[in-house]
């Protein structure tokens, strides 16, 4: 009951909040505006998964760890906790979660990054507190608040519908924001306010804090003609903002090929994540970062335009000079002589002293007269010449140069020999000393992947081959290697999707893939280039400013440094997809099919029967029901199709899915019954659905495939990444071998590390999550507020310093939620969806409780999945059986008690077998992962619905990408549910050779009331 | 105007070097048998004839060195790409000194000159198949990765690949350039391997040309002002199925040349000259 309370409270208070102090609002808007798709969806994933798994995990946390955040969430939830408490409260649970983040991070930067930022929020804290004022504000208006919240709730319960268990959540959670839009009115209307309202109870004295105090950053961005641009951005801004930023200033329309990097605490040139908060990435306070060019083009011809192509030759002037991009005396001479036509115009015979200007110029490393003279000599030859086509002739020579493009990072063979790996458009190039030794073509590679320290990459066989094969390589240590994997995921995914995808691909959902690669791909960035419809853009060309500085040897030396060894070392980080090395090794995922077996917890083995006998008429009468109402894209989805690159991604991600085999280690079968409250999936998602799905007793037999795609863990596997990349070319084969075959094998010995400090991120976040489901049962306010506490803190801390993981978590709780619940789901309303359940129950409850515990059962429902749904996080596969009774409100406006009454009580048995990967578990749950990009495909045949999220991770410089495919099967009375799943899985296997199933559910719901009667 | 990789087959000159009579039984070979220096002489006229007064290149000879039998091989001595030449260290220490005359020859065109002054380096320019857009390395027993590595810093515009030599003596003695973007190669399993290794190390593609005879693909292409793709192929005397295969280029203008003699000492087409473009170089 009371988490039901808490939950609404919690959205009401938000609204209120919002409502109250607008300035937070806004902020919080603005925050979410600022951020990609991906941080409201990781907040919406953070929220569920607190929800959900929380309340699972809370059982193996500390109880220490409860209390504090049991505390933490209550304090603002219960009634007219002085402002004192409230504050200690808030930095309570900062504190809490700031440690547990700390276990989660897998990598050395990002602990430290975490750190930081729990530096950071103590140091907020105080301001926090100082804020409080309105956070103790608020905190007082809660309480009448959550009282009204409750009699909402209790509506709400009415009109929702209901949702079952875990899926229930989630719906519920729709549901609540679709009531605290449709009720709140006034309110929020937007989502974007109602997720920031969910996290804000907690966090918002924070954010305010924050937003209000919010440091503003100085950066330094070295241009490539010299100059510096210098522009402030929030510290919490996201590397996207400010590389926007820096081509707003430099007029570039087509930034695709470019990027920001900067130099890391080892001295190593990385890429700024786009999707990440700069400061995570930037150790120092010293934010100066350098506009490079991250694809070089292979055509630069084909670039739309000569602004585009000048900043190309800036940056190629620039490699050239360093000797980053070797070439010949003549072709010195010939470059530097196309530089003068550009940047100086015709050459004057009359002028005094050509050569000393010529001698001012750095055109090569090793520059000599002679050199100058024949640039001079080749120079005269370009007169007439403009300066867009010196810079087109210009390119035309360079990008022939064989290391054209080539970003080189040093390695050892097998046997110690030192060598240079270069990545390039067209793959992988192996060099001894200038020698090319070999060479991988990105179609000859099945799978890209990392472990500690070495790389490897798998090689498709040959004509004459039976076998693939793979080639390893040692890297200096665990983070070159990661480097290289991310270049290799992003390279691949940048240049190698412009092959037009095979028909058969096509049809599949294919995501962007797991990997990591945010932006566009070069196809991508061609059509969209095709479109600039503006005139061309007047720019100046500064006479190299920065190569007249090289020499001086002042910025121009820097990149020299760090790039002429190592090339240009940039880490996409966005890009890595490898979620966590446990799911990447879908190999050791076993599959117990057989084993579905209906096990209820709560119910004897009478009950059981009789449920199962129950769900036969069930389905019987459903079959005469009306199909449930076809799922609808989450917002999150929404937002993640508007991206742009969710096209590429998807179609990865699909190959990815391909590869989708069947392989369960846990059976997990949850029949969870709700008395009353029957769980209607769809009711969360869409207001109307409920009501629908109500009067239709659907029967689903829901297969919810995830496909751990298996995340490659950058450790692990670049193959991932890779495969994902071939998925969205023609090779979706890559993507299979890699992502299964590499994942299981891999994860164990790579990831020990990682997996453990995932794994104690996991546990963590089951911890936190956990925490509530124990102390729900007898406190139910509390619960509820503790979820959302948790669910708030989870945002910030997370965001900050365990963003990482909870995205994972998220993702996991998408797979989870989307695999229980309904298509519809929405990942972040879960945690609400939580409450909803519970409110359900409360009415469920008075009313009819008809089965067993009804509001403990309620919240079991609800929480269900979480505790017993181990699944998620728990090694264990836990049985769980849950059986929900969604009594739905036809009209959710009236959501008082007796429509509760009223409105026809479904029982409805829902069975969940869940099979799942136990390490693919682990990986999702433990690290800390940011949400890269997240697509929804849905397609509908006439029984069949199947949905497909592609979930891009990026966890600590690792991309994790998730393809979750959730197949409903609606069926009429005689679905065999086992046959079906069987079917599901066979064809998703066909379809996806590669894909490993991580987790089948078996969603039935039945509609007990007839039986009972 | 210049520029990279432009102009592949354009030649303006020719190097090359009489035949000593220390080749009949001094020269090096792969196999025993006797040569008929005065054989051996007029089919390296008519060579040096189809060089010149056919084909209109700017020849220059060579006199033959008695001390050094080998020394018609001309090609093994330096390896030359636009104007930049690389003087080799062959492989075979008896034919180290080949290089001074070849040196002396390309300073006087003005050509930038590379020395190969390691001594852990080997390479034979026999080794060196340059495709137009990229450098293949045999590694053979004349050559070493460091010839190589050399060779590779000698022409830094190109990619320089290394492909492992298991039979023959040089990498082109079963291969050779056709025409731009076209690889003849013999059909032999070593052969066929070498292309299948060169078309992997590659970024470009390449079309083959199989002949049934390894040594009849060692060809020498050109692409000359009025006379289009010209390729110098051994005769049907010697190889006559593969010649029919030369048969097909129809956009070729072939022109057969008896390498009967020289063949025994291993010497093939392309060995006998170093060709060289001046006009075109910037």
């Amino acid at each position: 009951m009371t988490t039901e309370a808490g939950s609404e409270t919690e959205v009401k208070e938000k609204a209120e909040e919002s409502a109250a102090q607008p300035d937070r609002s806004e902020k919080a808007k603005e925050e979410t505006q600022e951020v990609p798709n991906a941080e409201g969806e990781e907040k919406e994933k953070e929220k569920e998964k607190e929800g959900k798994e929380g309340k699972g995990i809370a059982r193996y946390l500390p109880t220490w760890l409860k209390k504090q955040k049991s505390q933490s969430q209550t304090s603002p939830t219960k009634e007219g906790p002085p402002t004192e408490e409230a504050v200690s409260k808030v930095t309570q649970e900062e504190d809490g979660p700031a440690p547990e983040v700390n276990g989660h991070a897998e990598e050395e930067e990002e602990e430290e990054e975490e750190k930081e930022e729990k530096e950071a929020v103590k140091s907020e804290q105080v301001k926090e507190k100082e804020a409080e004022s309105h956070s103790t504000a608020s905190a007082d208006t809660e309480p009448a608040k959550e009282e009204k919240v409750e009699e909402s709730a209790e509506k709400a319960a009415d009109e929702t519908t209901v949702t079952t268990e875990g899926e229930g959540a989630e719906e519920q959670k729709k549901e609540q924001e679709g009531e605290e839009e449709g009720g709140g009115g006034g309110g929020g209307g937007e989502e974007e306010e109602e997720e920031e309202g969910h996290t804000s109870i907690f966090q918002s004295p924070l954010r305010l804090v924050r937003k209000t105090k919010m440091k503003l950053m100085a950066c330094h961005v070295a241009l490539l003609d010299g100059t510096d641009f210098t522009c402030e951005v929030e510290k919490r801004a996201k590397g996207q903002y400010l590389f926007f930023k820096v081509c707003e200033h430099l007029n570039l329309m087509e930034k695709d090929y470019f990027g920001l990097s900067y130099t890391d605490s080892h001295e190593q040139k990385c890429w700024l994540d786009p999707t990440k908060e700069i400061k995570r990435q930037i150790r120092s306070n010293n934010w100066q970062f350098v506009f490079n060019v991250k694809f070089y083009p292979p055509d630069p011809s084909l670039l739309t335009e000569d602004i585009t192509r000048y900043l190309l030759c800036l940056q190629l002037r620039e490699d050239v000079a360093s000797g980053r991009l070797p070439c010949s005396f003549v072709t010195h001479a010939l470059l530097g002589s196309y530089t003068l036509q550009a940047e100086v115009g015709d050459y004057e015979p009359d002028q005094p002293r050509p050569l000393d200007n010529v001698s001012q110029l750095t055109f090569a490393p090793n520059q000599s007269k002679e050199m100058e003279e024949k640039i001079l000599e080749l120079h005269k030859s370009h007169r007439g010449m403009t300066p867009a086509q010196a810079d087109t002739q210009f390119l035309e020579n360079a990008k022939k140069l064989s290391m054209y493009g080539v970003d080189l990072h040093h390695a050892k063979d097998s046997e110690g020999v030192d060598i240079m790996l270069g990545v390039c458009a067209n793959g992988l190039l192996v060099y001894k000393d200038r020698l090319r030794i070999n060479r991988f073509a990105w179609p000859k590679i099945l799978k890209i992947s990392y472990k500690r320290n070495n790389f490897y990459i798998k090689i498709r066989p040959g004509e004459t081959e039976q076998f693939e094969s793979t080639v390893g390589f040692k890297l200096q240590n665990h983070r070159s290697a990661k480097r290289l994997w991310k270049v290799c995921v992003e390279n691949h995914s940048f240049f190698r999707l412009n092959a037009p995808e095979p028909p058969t691909k096509a049809r599949f959902l294919t995501l962007g893939s797991k990997f990591r690669y945010s932006g566009r791909t070069q196809a991508q960035t061609r059509v969209a280039s095709s479109l600039i419809d503006r005139p061309a853009p007047n720019f100046e060309r500064t006479s190299s400013k920065r190569i007249s500085r090289s020499l001086d040897g002042a910025p121009v030396i820097n990149i020299t440094e760090a790039s002429s060894e190592n090339g240009r070392e940039p880490h996409l980080e966005l890009q890595s997809d490898s979620k966590s090395p446990m799911r990447v090794h879908g190999d050791n995922i076993y599959v117990r099919h057989s084993n579905l077996m209906l096990e209820d917890h709560d119910k004897t083995q009478e009950d059981v029967l009789k449920h199962q006998a129950s769900i036969s008429q069930l389905k019987r009468s459903f079959m005469e029901a009306p199909p449930p109402s076809p799922p609808q894209p989450n917002q999150w989805e929404k937002r993640l199709t508007s991206s742009p690159a969710t096209t590429i991604r998807i179609q990865q991600q699909q190959h990815v899915t391909t590869e989708v085999e069947i392989e369960e280690t846990v059976v997990v079968q949850e029949v969870s019954i709700a008395p009353k409250p029957g769980l209607v999936t769809v009711t969360a998602s869409s207001p109307a659905d409920p009501p629908a799905e109500q009067e239709t007793r659907e029967q689903e037999v829901t297969v919810e495939e995830e496909e751990v795609v298996v995340a490659e863990e950058a450790k692990v596997s670049k193959q991932e990444s890779v495969s994902s990349e071939s998925e969205s070319e023609e090779e979706a084969e890559y993507h299979p071998n890699v992502s299964v075959s590499i994942c299981h094998t891999q994860i164990p010995e790579e990831k020990e590390e990682e997996e453990e400090q995932e794994e104690e991120a996991e546990d963590k976040t089951a911890a936190e999550q956990g925490m509530l489901p124990p102390d729900a049962p007898s406190l139910p306010a509390e619960v509820s507020q503790a979820v959302e506490a948790t669910s708030q803190e989870a945002e910030e801390d997370l965001e900050a310093e365990k963003s990482k993981n909870a995205e994972e978590e998220k993702e996991a709780e998408r797979g989870m939620e989307e695999r229980t619940g309904d298509p519809m789901m929405t990942p972040e309303e879960a945690p609400n969806g939580h409450a909803l359940p519970e409110e359900s129950a409360k009415g469920m409850v008075a009313s009819a409780e008809e089965e067993e515990e009804p509001t403990m059962n309620g919240e079991a429902s609800l929480a269900e999945a979480e505790p017993r749904p181990q699944v998620i996080c728990c090694s264990e596969p836990p049985v769980v059986k849950t059986e929900m009774v969604t009594i739905s409100d036809t009209f959710a406006a009236q959501k008082t008690e007796i429509a509760t009454k009223e409105v026809p009580i479904v029982h409805t048995e829902t069975k969940t077998i869940t099979y799942e990967a136990a390490q693919l578990d682990g990986n999702s749950d433990g690290e800390p992962g940011v949400l890269m990009t997240a697509q929804t495909i849905t397609s509908e045949s006439l029984c069949t619905t199947t949905t497909t999220h592609i979930t891009k991770m990026l966890k600590g410089g690792l991309s994790e990408t998730r393809i979750e495919k959730r197949i409903v099967i609606t069926g009429d009375c005689d679905i065999d549910h086992d046959q079906a799943l069987a079917q599901a899985i066979k064809e998703a296997k066909e379809q996806h050779p590669d894909m490993s199933v991580t987790r089948v559910v078996v969603h039935k719901e039945t509609e007990l009331a007839e039986e009972e009667d | 105007m210049a520029g990279l990789m432009v102009g592949f087959g354009h030649y303006t000159h020719a190097i090359v070097r009489g035949i000593p009579a220390s080749l009949a039984k001094e020269a090096l070979r792969s196999s025993q048998s006797e040569v008929d220096v005065v054989n051996a002489r007029r089919e390296h006229e008519a060579y040096v004839e189809v060089l010149g007064t056919r084909l209109g290149l700017e020849v220059v000879e060579l006199p033959a060195d008695e001390s050094l039998p080998d020394c018609v091989f001309v090609e093994d001595a330096a390896v030359v790409c636009g104007d930049t030449a690389l003087i080799t260290r062959p492989g075979a220490e008896s034919r180290r000194r080949e290089t001074e005359a070849m040196k002396g020859a390309l300073k006087d065109l003005n050509l930038n000159i590379v020395e190969m002054t390691d001594e852990n380096a080997t390479l034979d320019g026999g080794d060196v198949l340059f495709t137009g857009r990229e450098f293949f390395v045999g590694l053979s027993k004349r050559t070493n990765q460091r010839g190589a590595e050399i060779l590779a810093d000698a022409f830094k515009d190109y990619a320089v690949s290394t492909v492992p030599v298991l039979e023959g003596l040089h990498l082109k003695s079963f291969c050779s350039m056709g025409g731009p973007g076209l690889i003849v190669i013999g059909s032999s399993e070593p052969a066929q391997k070498a292309l299948k290794i060169m078309q992997q190390m590659s970024d470009h593609r390449y079309d083959k040309l199989t002949v049934p005879d390894d040594l009849a693909a060692n060809c020498i292409y050109m692409n000359l002002p009025n006379k289009g793709h010209v390729l110098l192929h051994p005769t049907a005397e010697e190889f006559p199925e593969s010649v029919k295969v030369f048969e097909k280029l129809k956009d070729h203008m072939l022109i057969p040349v008896s390498n009967m003699e020289k063949v025994k000492v291993d010497g093939a087409l392309t060995c006998c000259s170093v060709l060289i473009n001046k006009k075109g170089n910037i």
